[in-house]
């Protein structure tokens, strides 16, 4: 075997034994590497009240109500399977509106609801102009053809 | 493979190429931001802060892109042994650094507003961050490490083990739940990103290539040099 062939098969075997371990370990981590529980995720592992969690999701159409001091709002996140109530004194970034993404710091009261500390908005992967608003992705396409016509 | 190993025959065709490419992506970059700055829309949510997307979006791209030149430099030089392979990964890592830097920094720039924090620990921003410390320590080991002996192997070697965390940062947004947006461009199926800001996107993304790409050419160009004037200065000193 030449020594170029020599060192084409150790680096194949290396590259291979390399990615198969990166591989194994992102799979390893699978969970703990989530950045937020998703309201699915409270049903299925129901952390114990009181204890620090991360919820991220949806914010519920129709689901954000203001109290009276102004500055305490309650609303509902979703993830399409399950729904967790939420109430947060503070003001909210400009991003947090209903249909929008979100993610709470806080934790679970005995009653079940999440009492945050700290409301971060999540942005989704539409990227779609202020103009086109309320129209959906498929037909959004074609009229933003025309518009560039 | 060989047929541009030879430095005096790569020389004469990166030389002419150099401007081109220089102020080919400097005028690119120009056009994409000019039309992606001033004649896109606010976005639905995010308003005004959406543009900065011209910017961010191919400096997340090209650091990612320079870690894998260096990694197919690497393993030219490991198997091939190929003369060039050691500089080009050496003159890859410093820009590299740089556009994994401004992609952090524009990134987290565009977080403040949209998400209400500069910065978060989750997968896509950590491995992201990995990933410009990576250069950094790429490009210490690699001034430690002579161009042309066998040392330079370890320089290599790291290149190759460093691309692991190249799917990582790719696929962070889909293994795991994170506060970074999933990913909006797609080359097979359908892109949730408004053509409107997309191709200004793209345009400036060829233009911060061709800018990458002059970078890493100057810099094999010296490197080049460099060894040249040593070997020189060597033979001068045997005499």
């Amino acid at each position: 075997m030449k020594a170029k062939h020599q060192r084409l098969t150790l680096a194949v075997l290396a590259l291979v034994a390399l990615v198969g371990a990166g591989v194994l370990s992102a799979f390893a981590l699978q969970d703990r590497a989530n950045y937020f529980y998703t309201p699915a995720d409270i049903v299925a592992k129901q952390p114990p009240a009181g204890q620090a969690i991360r919820l991220g999701g949806m914010v519920e159409e129709g689901s954000i109500k203001h109290e009276a001091d102004g500055v305490t709002v309650n609303f509902i996140v979703q993830d399409g399977t399950a729904r967790q109530a939420v109430i947060y004194t503070g003001i909210t970034p400009d991003l947090f509106v209903e249909g929008s993404g979100v993610v709470a710091d806080g934790k679970l009261t005995s009653h079940g609801t999440f009492v945050a500390d700290s409301l971060l908005a999540k942005h989704d992967e539409n990227y779609v102009p202020r103009e086109l608003e309320g129209i959906d992705m498929t037909g959004n396409m074609t009229k933003t053809d025309t518009l560039v016509e | 493979m060989h047929a541009y190993a030879n430095p005096t025959r790569f020389l004469s065709l990166a030389r002419p190429l150099t401007p081109w490419l220089l102020f080919g992506g400097m005028a690119l970059v120009l056009v994409a931001c000019a039309w992606g700055i001033l004649s896109t829309p606010p976005e639905r949510l995010q308003g005004e802060s959406v543009k900065i997307i011209f910017v961010h979006v191919p400096m997340a791209w090209l650091g990612m892109a320079g870690w894998t030149g260096i990694a197919i430099a690497s393993i030219s030089e490991l198997i091939w042994r190929h003369p060039l392979a050691s500089h080009a990964a050496r003159a890859i890592a410093v820009p590299g650094a740089l556009f994994a830097l401004l992609c952090l920094v524009t990134g987290a720039i565009w977080g403040r507003p949209a998400w209400g924090t500069w910065w978060v620990w989750d997968g896509r921003l950590t491995s992201m961050l990995v990933l410009f410390f990576l250069y950094l320590a790429y490009i210490v080991l690699a001034n430690e490490t002579s161009k042309t002996s066998g040392q330079s192997r370890i320089a290599a070697i790291f290149g190759v083990v460093g691309i692991v965390n190249l799917p990582i940062i790719r696929f962070s947004v889909e293994w795991w739940e994170t506060q970074h947006q999933g990913t909006s461009i797609s080359i097979t199926g359908k892109s949730t990103i408004d053509a409107l800001y997309l191709w200004p996107l793209l345009v400036s993304a060829i233009g911060f290539s061709l800018l990458f790409a002059a970078i890493v050419l100057m810099r094999m160009r010296a490197s080049l040099a460099e060894t040249k004037v040593e070997g020189r200065l060597k033979r001068m000193a045997a005499e």
